[in-house]
């Protein structure tokens, strides 16, 4: 299942982008799981220094922005169509 | 390729388009207020309130109209910087040129005082020295572009020139001294073990994405700040018509040597943006409140915030925390009296 992870220590840029990820996953209607994380340390460790930080399958796909609902939906995109075998 | 090709002329002609369309209706401002004040509405040009709607009716649009000129081509230039590529300029540069790169990169990099502590977390780990990284966190929210925009509309450009390298000039001396005084062990220990990983890879932009993402810049700056600058520009107005020039000359003109300090004191527990402030700044000095003192109230109120040293308490200790504010203050205040005594 994929994977969605909104990287950022719970300001409102990073609680925007959570509802964001939850609209395009609903939009592109596939199933995903999307979660934050909190913790400074993972953030920091991911390479993170601008938040939020937007993780697709554990790929970091954008950092320091909230990016529009269709971006995030390209984006989700992307990382499947490189995943998808073939 | 001809595609590619018929896109970036669509995107030159757009923005062509755009920019006409501005210069327009930037130079139709003053007919356009003077013929709604004095035509349509019937007011009398000596009037107070004549005069009071006659500002309103001209100010609030050209700083909008600024304002969206401004936060775009800004939004265009920090499509070319990210905090990434600014660690790699300052890492392990010297004190001296790094401070006065880092002010100068705090100005264009994209920052966000929430990401203050992940940015000092990275700065520091990339091997940037405390003082330049301080330059780097006084500088980018003191100098951005709302301020600027704000100054040079509701105040005039001499004063906004001045503000920007004020502002930078604070943010680099604020950060040498910091550095000389030598306060790494009031960095939490934390800091210094926290691995930090890299990036796999830098994002290439086109240059349609830069301008979707400068527009965004615009949507999202502009959307929050108009309901301030036009209720500001509102008391403003108000105050433009009816109290008297110097009202605030007693109080807040030159004479009184305690004025500046006192300006910068009541600045630091007020937190408010650019644009709520800078206003209040106009009205100020409108009045016969004198340059220095309204500008280190301003400066205090922008680059001093209690919200933003609770943040840094995270990553920073008291000690350290305490030199920052008294460091900067002093940087306000000596900037503040300086004004007053040339201008």
């Amino acid at each position: 299942m994929l994977r969605i992870q909104v990287l950022g220590p719970g300001c409102a840029n990073c609680q925007k982008l959570e509802a964001l990820a939850r609209q395009a996953v609903a939009g592109l209607g596939v199933e995903a799981e999307v979660d934050k994380v909190t913790d400074m340390r993972e953030i920091m460790a991911r390479g993170v220094m601008a938040t939020p930080g937007l993780a697709v399958n554990n790929r970091l796909v954008s950092t320091g922005r909230v990016p529009s609902v269709s971006e995030v939906m390209t984006l989700i995109a992307n990382v499947l169509a490189e995943e998808s075998p073939g | 390729m001809a595609a590619e090709r018929q896109a970036a002329v669509r995107l030159v002609a757009g923005l062509g388009l755009v920019a006409l369309a501005w210069a327009g209706a930037y130079a139709a401002l003053r007919p356009l207020a003077d013929a709604l004040t004095y035509d349509l509405l019937r007011l009398s040009r000596d009037s107070h309130l004549g005069s009071s709607v006659n500002f309103f009716l001209y100010d609030t649009p050209k700083v909008l109209l600024l304002l969206t000129g401004i936060v775009f081509l800004m939004g265009i230039v920090r499509t070319f910087f990210s905090p990434e590529s600014t660690r790699r300029l300052l890492g392990g540069r010297r004190e001296g040129v790094g401070n006065v790169a880092a002010a100068g990169l705090g100005v264009v990099t994209p920052f966000c005082s929430c990401s203050a502590v992940p940015l000092f977390i990275g700065f520091v780990e990339a091997g940037v020295p405390l003082g330049v990284t301080f330059s780097f966190l006084i500088a980018a929210p003191m100098v951005n572009e709302v301020a600027i925009v704000l100054l040079f509309g509701l105040v005039g450009w001499h004063i906004a020139v001045l503000y920007v390298a004020l502002g930078l000039g604070i943010a680099i001396t604020s950060g040498w001294v910091i550095g000389r005084l030598k306060m790494e062990r009031h960095v939490e220990a934390f800091v210094y073990e926290m691995a930090v990983g890299q990036l796999d890879s830098e994002e290439r932009l086109s240059w349609a994405d830069r301008v979707g993402r400068a527009r965004q810049a615009v949507r999202e700056i502009v959307g929050r700040v108009w309901p301030f600058v036009v209720a500001a520009i509102a008391v403003g107005a108000g105050i433009h018509g009816y109290v008297p020039e110097d009202f605030l000359a007693d109080v807040m003109g030159k004479g009184a040597w305690w004025t500046v300090p006192a300006a910068v004191v009541l600045g630091v527990p007020m937190y408010s943006n650019a644009a709520g402030i800078i206003p209040v700044v106009e009205a100020l000095m409108d009045k016969g409140a004198a340059t220095g003192t309204a500008l280190a109230f301003m400066m205090s109120v922008i680059a001093l915030s209690l919200p933003e040293m609770i943040i840094l308490r995270r990553v920073l200790r008291w000690p350290l925390i305490a030199a920052f504010i008294g460091v900067v203050a002093s940087g306000i205040v000596f900037v503040g009296y300086v004004f007053n005594l040339v201008s």
